[in-house]
């Protein structure tokens, strides 16, 4: 099979936008080429280059078809419809029955010139996520200008350009040229296959290949790093981002100035991570290390020497600028700060950071007892959450939000609890951060993220399929997160209502309530837990403490999981079936069950095992003995099922239909006071 | 550390080299603009020569104030005053690249012993309601310019983009003269540091800006600029409007850093110099058309 070959060489692309480029060209080249069958297909990506090679077949066989036209009698318009669609002329249909046929023969097509009918609309509208004009009038636009496409059959150029009308396409064509690393062996150079492309840019400089750049990378640094006892601190996001910024990867380390070592580690990290694409290093103790490792795109003549200065130089420009706002912050207290949130807006509808700060300090005290926090400190942390945004430092790095504030409430001598919660109160901030560790943390935590909901409610302001521009879907994960993992018992109703209370408008408590039960079955859907158990047992009301309503969904899952539990439910979906289908007709039928009515010994064991049970499932849900109340029920499964079996319903009596119905529909009663069956699906 | 081999370049060396080297590209050699203004980009020669379909290019220095940069001189690595050289190509030359490490070379920067890097940097300036693409560039880790292509300026989307190139040339010349407080800068060679020119001057500013710039007058002046601008763009005077919008802007500078904006107030000051800013490119391209017909 022929090899088909590929390279669009640019100016540099962005590295996050690099992999998802050679993904898309796979597709779309699988999509254009469907008719060669491309197999073993392989793609490349770096800061210049996205690539593929693929083997494809030499060319698409003649093939013929029929195509059924419209019938002899349509209308005129049909007829010269299809015959528009085909591209065909009257004189080549031929009569089938009542119908016009057309025999259409699709010629055989060569490789190369699919190839090259194909390859200029994919380029034209491949889908980089923002590209660009440039040069002069033409209007294909790439992520950044475009200069050369290689495109090989079988070592063969196969020609198209971009043309496209009145369009010159940047005077871009197809040839067999590529160009090495950019300093260290410029030039354009003639290539004829994919594995000569990889060989030819390797002795150019350039690996072509993302993945092994990533292993050239990290196998570096943990060299270079191990040569004086330290390891790199693992960041695989850095890593992949570092590698789209390199053709030709080479790791140094640099040294940290001992004077800035003292700065807080998040400091340190942003500037070196966020800023410079930096990777810190630990010692065998796993403390920081007074060195930082990075990677250039070039062997220097001087060893990197030059480059390592440089390196160290810009640094330490950074952390002197760090230094400053960390020494000029700490001249003034956190606790001296509060007052000047009055002029930092929140949001134009619900007012300063100050106010904001006020209604924290308020339910915070409300939360405080239910999550066992001294109430002192839970109002103090609320009361300094949000000073730090004033700071130089905070200014500077938005990121370092809490953090800071963390830093300088110890500096002041505030509790260290204080310290921690104002740190921790932004938490969780995702998925992969930890939930608050304290409970002044925890009260702080659950204030701002009921305010956040209870304010942007209160607005208007609710998460639409499309967006979320406040992340109140993150903070109402963040509530359930932290009581879930705290085990906390909260009366959420009550603290809604509470958070409401300070919003410059009321916000329904319910519409609340019901985002935050929805997230609740998001997140166990996306667990892969029983979220329709959640539904059902929601469907028995909105229990606002998230634990109860979990032990209780638990135990609804683990009673259904059983082999009583499967075949009650069974008979549930009978039984409500036939009430379902009966009530339409002359329903309902809750009224009480006439026990002189009671006919079969089935139904008299049914009803017996109702009056039994009932009351045990209302008490034991009363004390949340869930487990207990779901056994009580799965007790129903076996007089229910001998129920069924041997007692028509439909009796021709009218009133011993009427008295079954009423059974059934206590069976019905009975299971819903656990959870709304019907819910549960599969 | 970079250019062993001969002396540093001075601060006006590297000003007069990259005259000479952009003049040798075709650039006509502009001097700075006379009015106070953010950035380079605001010159009229980018903003109303990026739009039409003339084709243009022309490099100058131009003083840039940014009034909350201000440091009272304090901080090595801040001012509130500094000079950008700025070069603008329409259209885009396909060399744009290659010119632009041609200069660094021609300052001493060699990219076989530096490691110069293009890193992505998405422009956009929401006064000027302009937009493009292309990357910061790196030196050793540092960046040294900016290089942009034009995608549109005024909210128009440019007939021919440009390419833009922006140098922050205190921070290059402290790179290149291996110099880590901005006042120790060597100015002309013969013994004149940056900080007997500026010192004063970023002392006296900064309290000026941060403390004593009078914020009721400030105001004021903003919206006389405004309607001045509104006023000479009914007359189809688009260059006296563009200055007014170059105050305007500049005026809004002022008082953020008087801190007497709130964020709200902001981004309705930002939608009225954008208005003023698409109005006058708005002229400028009618005037432009009016004279080729």
């Amino acid at each position: 099979m022929p090899e088909f070959f590929l390279e669009l060489f640019s100016e540099e692309i962005p590295a996050r936008m690099q992999a998802r480029a050679a993904e898309d060209l796979a597709r779309l080249v699988g999509e254009a080429l469907a008719p060669l069958a491309p197999s073993a297909v392989a793609t490349f990506c770096g800061p210049r280059r996205i690539a593929l090679a693929a083997q494809v077949a030499a060319a698409v066989a003649e093939s013929r078809s029929a195509e059924r036209g419209p019938r002899r009698n349509a209308p005129e318009q049909a007829l010269a419809g299809f015959l528009r669609k085909h591209g065909a002329t009257c004189a080549q249909l031929r009569e089938e029955g009542a119908f016009w046929v057309l025999d259409k023969v699709s010629p055989g097509v060569e490789a190369a010139s699919l190839i090259a009918a194909a390859l200029p609309p994919l380029l034209w509208r491949f889908p980089w996520p923002k590209s660009m004009r440039w040069g002069g009038t033409s209007a294909f636009t790439w992520v950044r200008p475009l200069r050369r496409i290689l495109c090989l059959l079988d070592g063969a150029v196969v020609p198209f350009d971009l043309r496209e009308g009145a369009d010159d396409g940047h005077g871009l064509a197809s040839a067999n040229q590529t160009e090495g690393h950019r300093f260290l062996a410029p030039g354009a150079f003639p290539v004829t296959s994919a594995g000569a492309w990889r060989a030819m840019l390797r002795e150019r400089r350039v690996i072509v290949d993302a993945a092994e750049r990533k292993r050239l990378i990290a196998d570096g640094l943990a060299g270079l790093a191990a040569t004086r006892g330290l390891a790199v601190v693992d960041d695989p996001g850095l890593l992949d981002e570092v590698a789209g910024l390199v053709e030709w990867p080479v790791p140094l380390i640099g040294r940290i100035d001992d004077a800035y070592m003292d700065l807080p580690a998040e400091v340190m990290q942003v500037s070196m991570r966020v800023n410079q694409r930096y990777f810190a290093l630990r010692d065998a103790l796993g403390r920081a290390a007074p060195f930082f490792a990075f990677v250039a795109n070039i062997t220097a003549a001087d060893g990197g020497a030059t480059i390592i200065a440089g390196n160290e130089r810009v640094l330490r420009a950074r952390f002197a600028d760090a230094r400053h706002f960390w020494d000029l912050d700490r001249t003034r207290t956190l606790a001296s700060r509060v007052p000047a949130l009055d002029a930092v807006t929140f949001h134009a509808k619900l007012g300063s950071q100050g106010e904001r700060v006020r209604r924290l300090v308020r339910l915070a005290a409300v939360i405080a007892p239910f999550v066992k926090a001294d109430m002192a400190k839970a109002k103090r942390a609320a009361l300094l959450a949000k000073a730090d945004l004033t700071t130089g430092m905070v200014a500077e790095f938005p990121e370092l939000q809490g953090v800071m504030g963390s830093y300088y409430a110890l500096h002041d001598g505030e509790d260290a609890c204080v310290a921690e919660a104002i740190r921790d109160h932004y938490a969780p901030k995702g998925p992969a951060d930890a939930v608050p560790g304290n409970p002044v943390g925890t009260t702080a935590a659950l204030a701002d993220k009921l305010d956040l909901l209870a304010g942007f409610f209160a607005i208007g302001e609710k998460p639409t399929g499309s967006g979320d521009p406040y992340a109140l879907r993150r903070a109402a994960l963040g509530i359930i997160r932290i009581i879930r993992e705290r085990g906390l018992r909260l009366p959420l109703r009550v603290l809604v209502a509470e958070a409401g209370a300070g919003q410059p408008a009321r916000p329904d408590v319910e519409d609340i309530l019901g985002f935050l039960a929805e997230r609740l079955r998001v997140q166990l859907r996306t667990e892969g837990a029983r979220h329709d158990v959640l539904a059902a047992v929601l469907g028995a009301g909105l229990d606002d403490d998230f634990t109860r309503l979990l032990a209780r969904t638990d135990a609804v899952a683990e009673m259904l999981a059983g082999e009583d539990g499967a075949n009650l439910l069974a008979a549930y979906r009978r039984a409500a079936n036939i009430l379902r289908i009966e009530e339409r007709k002359d329903g309902p039928h809750d009224g009480p069950v006439q026990p002189a009515l009671l006919e079969a010994a089935e139904e008299i064991a049914l009803a017996a095992a109702l009056d039994r049970v009932a009351p045990v499932v209302r008490a034991e849900i009363g004390h949340e003995a869930f487990t207990a109340a779901m056994a009580a029920l799965a007790s129903l499964r076996a007089p229910l099922d001998a129920f069924f079996d041997k007692v028509t319903v439909n009796d021709e009596r009218p009133e011993l239909r009427r008295n079954r119905l009423a059974l059934l529909a206590r069976v019905r009663a009975a299971m819903n006071m656990a959870a709304d069956f019907s819910k549960i699906e599969g | 550390m970079p250019n062993t081999a001969s002396t540093p370049p001075s601060f006006q060396e590297l000003i007069l080299r990259l005259h000479a080297f952009w003049s040798r590209q075709g650039c006509v050699i502009l001097q700075p603009y006379d009015v106070e203004m953010g950035a380079g980009t605001f010159h009229p020669a980018t903003t109303l020569r990026a739009l039409g379909a003339t084709p243009w290019a022309a490099a100058y220095v131009q003083p840039s104030r940014r009034p909350t940069d201000g440091r009272y001189g304090e901080n090595p690595n801040r001012l509130q005053h500094y000079y950008q050289y700025q070069v603008i190509m329409k259209p885009s030359p396909a060399e744009a690249q290659a010119l632009l490490l041609e200069s660094y070379r021609e300052l001493g920067l060699d990219p076989l012993l530096h490691d110069f890097r293009f890193v992505e940097d998405d422009w956009e300036s929401p006064t000027l309601g302009a937009w493009g693409l292309g990357w910061e560039v790196w030196c050793d880790g540092m960046e040294v310019g900016q290089f942009t292509y034009f995608q549109q300026v005024g909210g128009i989307s440019v007939a021919l983009p440009s390419f833009e190139m922006t140098y922050g040339l205190e921070r290059l010349a402290m790179y290149v003269q291996n110099v880590e407080n901005v006042y120790d800068l060597d100015f002309n060679g013969r013994g004149v540091r940056y900080g007997d020119i500026f010192l004063r001057a970023e002392r006296e500013y900064s309290a000026y800006n941060f403390e004593h710039a009078d914020t009721a007058a400030l105001s004021r002046h903003f919206a006389d600029a405004e309607r001045e601008c509104a006023a000479l763009l009914d007359r189809k005077l688009a260059l006296p409007a563009y200055d007014q919008c170059i105050k305007a802007s500049h005026l809004f500078n002022l008082l953020e850093a008087r801190g007497v904006i709130s964020v709200t107030e902001r981004a309705s000051y930002i939608a009225r110099v954008r208005t003023l800013a698409k109005g006058c490119c708005e002229a400028w391209i009618a005037g432009e058309d009016a004279a080729r017909a």
